[in-house]
């Protein structure tokens, strides 16, 4: 296959046939891959395609079944654990790995670090992180804490420790999953940067916009098979949809049912302050889908904590069916019908170190009892009910939930939320990081549910899942509502100027 | 564990490597027994078997409390303390007591539960400084285990606090009795063994334990009422060691600041042998039980044969609580 441009530069990393298998479960059949310096290749896939798996493969993380490894021309057996980037092979994690309470500088170099005299050289570091960071157009502070950073900017520190590593070829798995759309320019800033350079870089992403936006090549796997390769400019969303799914995805979106016009308000926020939410009103009417779209930060998350009482809230009043409420726990806003479905999976949603059965009935244990003690047999049918109405898919019952898809997470983490069988849900960031295949599913649930009378609030960075789903949607800067949008309004171009604060009220 | 059963062949293969990682403890007990016997023929007589119980059971009782604030997360060192600290205010309530109300059982009960009380208070205050103060539970309970030591050592003013001997006379069969044959400190140990089980495996409160010392975040996320659980696993603990002082009282009869000691250390011991996981998140009784009933064989055993010198004890345990922990982290590589 010849390059973008047509020149064939050999390529720097190839993996040739690799298979994989874990213990006798295959997850990857002889896929040819390889990368360009200063290529972009994107792997796309549905969750369980296989990508993670090629990629640690790629980085060392994972040793092949068969099959060989070709870096730089040369057959070669990549050490573990990432030892691969002293070769100057760096694989991002989509889960950053960086160490909490070390500062910028610290990370940077951590493992690296420049001495002198036997002892750590801190101003040399320092100096340096600085350039580094200077080179990437990005105003971190070297000696700020890694916590203290968004997301965004640990992403940035990470890109700079490739760097500073004189990464050849650099694998980012999904990150801009956790970004948003501002976010994403400057990362995407920064990979042409580095494809200037000359570094090869390898990309997974469940965007498929994006995808064929950066990309010069773009790799399709689905169920451990090598789809196909092909140049990014040759496809199209519905294409890459097509080979990823194996069949058309027909209405990703289903259609809206607007409630009617005098559905009663089930829930009224009026003036609402807490932390990260300045004067925040809105209403939800029964039946209704709402949407909460706004860039990362912008106070979306903040608002639904402090309805549910997760966090203080310091002014305003909020109404269930127009009775006032104040919660100080989540079991207080279960108990009123209100449930929140947090959109960090792993580290608020579920107990990933145990298995489906407790983890589905940990809301509404109540419900499981027989004298003092938990009926099992009862969480039992609770999982199998939730397991049928959900699509949710485990090799079998025993499985840890950690081990379970992105995807499957997600829909384990709804199955868990209906069980407390709330009127009002809100969730946060619904499909992130899952595949389209699931996305379908998850928004086909959230209209039945919104059919049935429920009433949701769908928080999204996603605009067009904003878009898809919602009856109406509200704008937030700055831990304000900027904008309210409803029916022809909700287009991705009024969205993106009321959350850039081009419009809307001043924030 | 009650493991689900599906009908999935994939499931049945996996079952066996699962429950030889599951069962690790047993195994380690029966091994020792097998050597006991083969050392010594009077090893596996009821009498010595009924003494290493009996033996046990103080540091099974307050292990088992252990369990609790382990698999929620959190730690106790103060439990030696607080035991020998309860112990001392037992004897000297009783002997309080003899003069108004005699030596007889009222004292003897008056005394008994005081100690409970005094053992709930003490981890109730352990309790209230991690959830309320949010201070490291290990530093809490590093401060406590200073405090409740200095406590027992003033008391006794720096000696022994001995029980009136007509009181001792009434209490000694709560140590030395028996129902149906079975001495009464076993007997106590396997109840409370029992409802801690049902509790930690077959009840909200156990589930929530779980849930905590997995994730807090998801805990509180999932409308478990974090802090109360948290209070409770030491309240718990506090409890346990006021039942283990109350049963210690009428053995020795006496209390002095060397009492206890370390105490908690074979405690955490005997947790992290049964297969608790010492981060929290996983917890069987059962498991502390058999844990601590190997930490007492080694000793017996050691003490029944003439090759190796019985001073050698804690690091027989010592190597074994090591062994345990890389069985532990083995089974959780190969899942």
């Amino acid at each position: 296959m010849s390059g973008p441009d047509g020149t064939a530069v050999p390529p720097i990393l190839a993996a040739n046939r690799i298979s994989k298998s874990f213990g006798e479960i295959p997850v990857l059949f002889s896929i040819d891959f390889d990368v360009r310096p200063g290529e972009v290749h994107a792997i796309i896939g549905e969750n369980g395609a296989g990508k993670s798996t090629l990629m640690k493969i790629l980085s060392g993380f994972e040793q092949p079944t068969s099959g060989t490894i070709t870096y730089d021309g040369r057959a070669v057996t990549l050490p573990p654990n990432g030892e691969a980037e002293a070769l100057g092979i760096v694989l991002i994690h989509q889960e950053l790995n960086l160490a909490e309470h070390l500062r910028v500088v610290d990370s940077i170099f951590l493992g690296r670090e420049l001495k002198r005299f036997g002892l750590l050289d801190g101003r040399q570091m320092r100096d340096k992180a600085r350039e580094l960071l200077e080179t990437l157009h990005v105003g971190i502070d070297p000696n700020a804490r890694i916590d203290s950073l968004t997301v965004a900017d640990r992403q940035m520190v990470e890109i700079a420790k490739a760097i500073s590593r004189d990464a050849r070829v650099l694998i980012m798995d999904e990150p801009t999953a956790v970004l948003s759309l501002a976010e994403t320019e400057t990362l995407f800033e920064q990979i042409k940067r580095l494809t200037a350079r000359g570094v090869a870089i390898i990309f997974i992403s469940h965007k498929l916009d994006e995808v064929m936006r950066i990309s010069d090549r773009v790799t399709v796997l689905r169920d451990g098979q090598l789809i196909a390769t092909v140049d990014a400019r040759a496809l199209t969303p519905d294409s890459a949809a097509q080979m990823m799914v194996g069949r058309e995805l027909h209405n990703l979106y289903p259609p809206k049912h607007e409630p009617d016009v005098d559905a009663p308000a089930v829930l009224s926020v009026g003036h609402l302050s807490a932390r990260g939410v300045d004067d925040v009103s809105f209403e939800l009417r029964k039946g209704e889908i709402l949407g909460f779209a706004g860039l990362v930060g912008s106070g979306r998350t903040a608002v639904a904590e402090a309805v549910v009482g997760l966090t203080h809230r310091s002014g305003g009043e909020i109404k269930v069916n127009g009775r006032a409420v104040h919660f100080a726990n989540v079991a207080q806003s279960l108990a009123a019908g209100i449930a929140y479905m947090t959109k960090d999976r792993k580290g608020k949603g579920l107990l990933v170190n145990m298995g489906l059965r407790p983890n589905l009935t940990l809301l509404t244990l109540q419900r499981h009892l027989r004298g003092p003690f938990l009926d099992t047999a009862s969480e039992a049918r609770a999982l199998e009910r939730a397991t049928r109405r959900f699509d949710i898919r485990a090799r079998d019952a025993s499985v840890r939930v950690g081990q379970l898809s992105g995807g499957n997470q997600q829909k384990l983490m709804l199955g868990k939320t209906m069980e407390s069988e709330p009127d009002i849900i809100i969730m946060d960031e619904p499909t992130r990081g899952i595949d389209v295949g699931t996305k379908q599913q998850i928004y086909h649930i959230i209209a039945a549910l919104a059919a049935e009378g429920k009433s949701i609030i769908v928080i999204s960075s996603e605009l067009q899942e904003v878009i898809g789903l919602s009856h109406r949607v509200m704008v937030m800067r700055f831990g304000r509502i900027v904008g309210e949008l409803v029916g022809d309004q909700i287009t991705e171009e009024q969205i993106v100027r009321h959350q850039m604060g081009i419009e809307g009220k001043a924030a | 564990m009650t493991t689900t059963t599906t009908g999935e062949a994939t499931a049945q293969r996996r079952r066996p490597r699962l429950r030889l990682g599951a069962l690790g403890p047993l195994l380690a007990l029966l091994l020792l027994m097998i050597l006991g016997a083969s050392l010594n023929g009077n090893f596996l007589t009821i009498a010595n078997m009924a003494n290493i119980v009996a033996r046990a059971s103080f540091i099974g009782i307050i292990a088992i409390g252990a369990t609790f604030v382990i698999t929620s997360g959190g730690i106790d060192l103060s439990v030696g303390s607080l035991a020998a600290f309860t112990a001392g205010m037992i004897i000297i309530i009783i002997n309080s007591l003899v003069g108004p109300l005699g030596p007889g059982w009222s004292s003897v009960g008056i005394g008994i539960l005081a100690g409970l009380a005094i053992g709930l208070v003490g981890g109730g205050a352990n309790g209230a400084l991690v959830t309320i103060g949010r201070i490291e539970p290990f530093i809490v309970t590093l401060g406590t285990l200073g405090i409740f030591r200095a406590l027992i050592t003033f008391l006794a003013n720096g000696g022994t606090l001995n029980l009136n001997f007509q009181a001792s006379d009434t209490y000694s069969p709560l140590y030395s009795g028996n129902v149906l044959g079975i001495p009464l400190p076993i007997v106590i140990f396997a109840v409370v063994a029992i409802i801690a089980e049902l509790a930690l495996r077959r009840t909200t409160f156990g589930r929530h334990i779980a849930a905590i010392g997995s994730n807090e975040q998801v805990a509180r996320y999932s409308a478990i009422k974090v802090d109360r659980v948290r209070l409770m696993t030491y309240v718990l603990q506090g409890l346990l060691v006021g039942v283990a002082a109350a049963l210690y009282v009428p053995k020795f009869g006496s209390a002095n600041s060397s009492t206890a000691v370390l105490w908690e250390l074979q405690a955490i011991a005997a947790v992290i042998i049964g297969g608790t996981t010492l981060r929290g998140g996983f917890g069987r009784i059962w498991g502390t039980v058999v844990g601590v009933i190997i930490l007492e064989l080694i000793g017996n055993i050691l003490n029944l044969q003439n090759l190796i010198s019985p001073y050698l004890n804690q690091a027989f345990q010592g190597a074994i609580i090591i062994v345990a922990v890389l069985l532990q982290r083995s089974r959780k590589t190969t899942n």
